[in-house]
């Protein structure tokens, strides 16, 4: 059978590193194509060649078979080469529909641009693959999933055939990734040819029917995914034995040093986020909160954290009321955060890797003194922080944020923060994006921290990370929380249910 | 010519060479619209030379006299301002601020300056950091106005920036005529204790009106580059400049940093006004409209890319087309091209997106 892409020999520099090397890919139409590697090895570097994004130094690329030189994004729609980026490329506060027809508006006479045409063809594209996006709202009103199949839709509505997709369960529910699955097959039966880039070795057996190894920018092969098992294939990226089981012996809370009550939050479109809510946290435990995305999850983190004024209860840290502090006094008072959207409250892109490190404790000694920067400490911390945390880039400690993969951006967060080793420590989806080796890793940490009396309040939308890392779930449903369970007395079908809102299940 | 083409394309060298290409093109149309109206453009550069350093190209050989020292005084005396107000914009710029009341804040130093200058009497080393201190402070003060009303109200700092610049020179008209002294135009001399000129600069540039006002410019250059790269607050201010949310995250005080750094920013452009008052004139002016100190302040921080050694070299270069202007006159070239060149520079330097990524295709191109 005839390839539609072929990607031969195709070699791409960043100053300090070779993001591909000698790099191959090969897809045949009608195929699900995943390309798997650790973060960094230049997967999303390999699809932005593929999408004109950057001119390789070395290789061709074919489409159906002919040589084409893709030099900018226009030339990849042109052949029918559509993307979904790994960070969503989307105007804040312009409404789906305007994001979806940006650049190819439909016009009226007088060049007056057919909003409500465009936004009944979103509407159509949207329910015909049940994505149930309203045209007509706000980027920013909208939930990181929801613009994730805004950018979907976007691809859908320009009629391409050949799909590029980054990452693009990072951000969805369970429920949500098995609907994209559906789609992804609906689309390749119907002709449509899919590279899929994931982290998660269960989608690539799911769904896709070859698979790509890339390691440290150069080919390692391409295997028959029917044959191939998980274990192999991470194997295969990493080049060490992978453990999927988080290593860990019971937990032994203690005292209290998280507590909440009967807390009240409000979002952005002044609705009750969070409803009368209470909760406790020992020193010791690691306390998940779980639920489906947007049932108030983000605005519960914006309360403890002090990014988001709360309408009325009691945030206790210690014994000490911190709902009225600032946000820095709460850092000093123990805790930590591990922000939910990476780039816009997790690093300043702009900023060195070693400038993002110092984040949180840049006003404090050894980094400066009496307001003067102290370059040299700056300096050591980052680079240990890089070599604990394998943070892997181009130019080190120097390296601006920006250049930086998706998932050695989210390292240098968490290096940060758990560097602060909080009282309480609020991890956000903490391993969105990370490769299967780096996630062994941070969930030992998270671990590592429970053991050594501190606490942990994870916050996760992925079913396995809940019931393997938490000791204790909380599941948060329409703002309340409906159930409370002990990890090891819980599956993923009770779980799904209580997070579905069906079963009110029993506080503990 | 491999390792050339790999330094162009590498975009951390980007910074520095989009402002040189900026400036190159620039010339380039500048000489081809000279060409295109039938002038040489060689006179260009002959009075951009005669402007800088003070030779007279056309005179060498001719027994003439070659070395004219006093228009490199002119120039310089032309250039402080335009640093200052320079910085005043790149301090801003950097905390993600759109400061275009430099021409305000200047204003209101300079009365400042004048007041105190003519109403104090005290010896020099006392009076001139007085004098030089007030004038900051006043410009600080008038920048503080838009950043308090950007952190407390949410009203964007370029509106009130634009009324304040006119409040500023109706404000200080009226005050300037209040001085015990002043006729309609201009104000009595200040006590010669606050001047920043001196005789022995004047002699050494034939009587130009040099003064030592490039002290504080130095000064000013060191402050902002120190701030800006060695503090907290400096690191804090970038953080707030790039991305605010992350910011706010991370602890820092986005709104009162705001405020502060326009009040900073006021503060370089209130002693624009004092290098003014007490340097180049001697007296408090009376001014029909405004000078556009505040807006050549805009293209030298633009150029300049918001950096401290930038806005020196920018003001240096805007400056030199500025001080060729008078002379390229005298030769019958009219003083516009100074502005097509000084303005396709600007837009040359707002292009850089797309100068960038054609420097990064350089890279293999093969
Ligand atoms: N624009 C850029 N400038 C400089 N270096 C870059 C740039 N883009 C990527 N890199 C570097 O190239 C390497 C590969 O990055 P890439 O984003 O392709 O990784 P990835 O496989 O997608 O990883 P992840 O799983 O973390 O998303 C990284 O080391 C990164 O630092
Ligand atoms: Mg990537």
């Amino acid at each position: 059978m005839e390839y539609v892409i072929e990607m031969l020999n195709i070699t791409k520099e960043f100053p300090g590193i070779k993001a591909n090397d000698n790099v191959t890919l090969r897809v045949k139409k009608g195929e699900i194509h995943a390309l798997l590697g650790e973060n960094g090895a230049g997967k999303s570097t390999l699809m932005s060649v593929l999408f004109g994004l950057y001119q390789p130094e070395e290789g061709i690329i074919k489409v159906r078979g002919k040589e084409v030189a893709i030099t900018n994004p226009n030339i990849a729609n042109e052949h029918g080469i559509g993307m979904v980026h790994q960070h969503f490329k989307l105007v804040e506060n312009f409404t789906v529909t305007e994001n979806i027809i940006l650049g190819m508006e439909p016009k009226k006479s007088f060049g007056r641009i057919d909003i409500a045409k465009a936004s009944k063809k979103v509407k159509e594209i949207s329910e015909r693959y049940g994505l149930s996006v309203d045209p007509n709202s706000k980027i920013e009103d909208i939930t990181v999933g929801m613009q994730q199949r805004v950018e979907i839709l976007k691809m859908l509505y320009r009629d391409a055939e050949i799909l590029i997709f980054d990452e693009p369960t990072a951000v969805l529910t369970p429920q949500e990734i098995h609907e994209l699955m559906k789609i992804m097959k609906e689309l390749v039966s119907e002709g449509k040819s899919i590279v899929l880039i994931t982290h998660k070795l269960k989608e690539i057996k799911e769904v896709s029917d070859k698979c790509t190894v890339l390691r440290k920018g150069r080919y390692i092969g391409t295997v028959d995914v029917k044959d191939t098992t998980e274990e192999q294939m991470a194997e295969m990226m990493v080049g060490r034995e992978v453990s999927f089981q988080v290593d860990k012996e019971e937990a032994n809370p203690t005292d209290v040093v998280l507590s909440i009550k009967n807390l009240n939050v409000i979002n952005n479109r002044k609705l009750q986020a969070v409803k009368n809510l209470s909760i406790d946290v020992k020193r010791g435990e690691i306390m998940c909160v779980a639920g489906i995305d947007g049932n108030g999850q983000s605005e519960f983190i914006e309360a403890i954290t002090g990014l988001r004024k709360i309408e009325s209860g009691s945030i206790m840290l210690n014994g000490k009321e911190i709902s009225g502090m600032t946000i820095r006094n709460r850092t000093l008072e123990g805790i930590g955060h591990i922000p939910e959207d990476r780039h816009k409250h997790g690093l300043v892109l702009d900023f060195t890797l070693e400038e993002n490190m110092a984040l949180q404790t840049y006003y404090k000694e050894p980094l400066s003194k009496n307001g003067l920067i102290n370059f040299e400490e700056r300096n050591k911390v980052s680079e240990r922080l890089i070599e604990e945390f394998d943070v892997r880039s181009g130019q080190g400690s120097e390296t601006k944020a920006r250049s930086m993969s998706g998932g050695n951006q989210q390292k240098v967060i968490i290096a940060r923060e758990m560097d602060l080793s909080p009282e309480v420590l609020i991890a956000a989806q903490p391993t969105r994006g990370l490769d299967v080796g780096a996630i062994e890793y941070i969930h030992k940490r998270l671990v590592e921290e429970r053991d050594s009396g501190k606490a942990v309040l994870l916050i996760s939308l992925e079913m396995e990370e809940v019931l393997n890392v938490a000791d204790k779930i909380a599941v948060l449903y329409e703002g309340e929380i409906v159930g409370m369970v002990d990890a090891d007395k819980t599956d993923e079908n009770e779980l799904g249910l209580m997070m579905a809102g069906s079963k009110r299940g029993e506080v503990s | 010519m491999e390792r050339f083409r790999n330094y162009l394309a590498n975009e951390k060298n980007h910074k520095i060479l989009i402002p040189i290409i900026a400036v190159i093109l620039g010339f380039l149309l500048g000489n081809i619209v000279m060409l295109i109206t039938g002038e040489n453009p060689i006179e260009l550069y002959k009075a951009l030379i005669q402007a800088v350093f003070g030779v007279k190209v056309d005179n060498i050989g001719t027994g003439k006299t070659v070395f004219v020292v006093r228009k490199v005084g002119e120039y310089f005396v032309y250039v402080m301002p335009i640093v200052l107000t320079g910085l005043s914009v790149a301090f801003a710029f950097r905390t993600g601020l759109f400061n275009i009341g430099a021409e305000g804040q200047l204003l209101m130093g300079a009365f400042a300056t004048t007041w105190l200058g003519i109403t104090l009497d005290l010896p020099a080393i006392i009076l001139i950091p007085i004098v030089v201190l007030g004038g900051a402070l006043a410009g600080g003060a008038w920048g503080f106005i838009p950043g308090y009303l950007k952190a407390k109200f949410n009203v964007h700092e370029v509106v009130v920036t634009i009324m304040l610049n006119y409040t500023a020179l109706h404000l200080t008209n009226f005050l300037m005529k209040e001085i015990p002294g002043s006729d309609s135009v201009k104000t009595a001399k200040l006590n010669e204790n606050a001047l920043l000129s001196s005789e022995m600069l004047r002699n050494l540039t034939s009587n130009s009106r040099f003064h030592f006002g490039f002290i504080i410019v130095i000064i000013a250059l060191v402050i902002f580059w120190y701030i800006i790269n060695k503090t907290t607050f400096g690191y804090e201010l970038k953080a707030v400049g790039y991305n605010p949310n992350a910011a706010e995250y991370a602890g820092m005080k986005v709104k009162r940093n705001a405020a502060l750094s326009m009040a900073i920013s006021g503060a370089f452009a209130g002693l624009a006004g004092v290098v003014l008052v007490a340097g180049t004139f001697g007296y408090g002016r009376v001014l029909s409209a405004a000078e556009g100190y505040g807006f050549d302040g805009i293209a030298v921080a633009l150029i300049g890319g918001n950096t401290a050694i930038g806005s020196l070299l920018s003001g240096l270069l805007l400056g030199s087309l500025n001080a060729a202007q008078p002379i390229m006159q005298g030769q019958g070239v009219p003083k516009a091209i100074t502005i097509i060149i000084s303005a396709s520079i600007i837009v040359f330097v707002a292009m850089q997106k797309g100068i960038s990524s054609s420097l990064k295709k350089l890279k293999g191109a093969k």
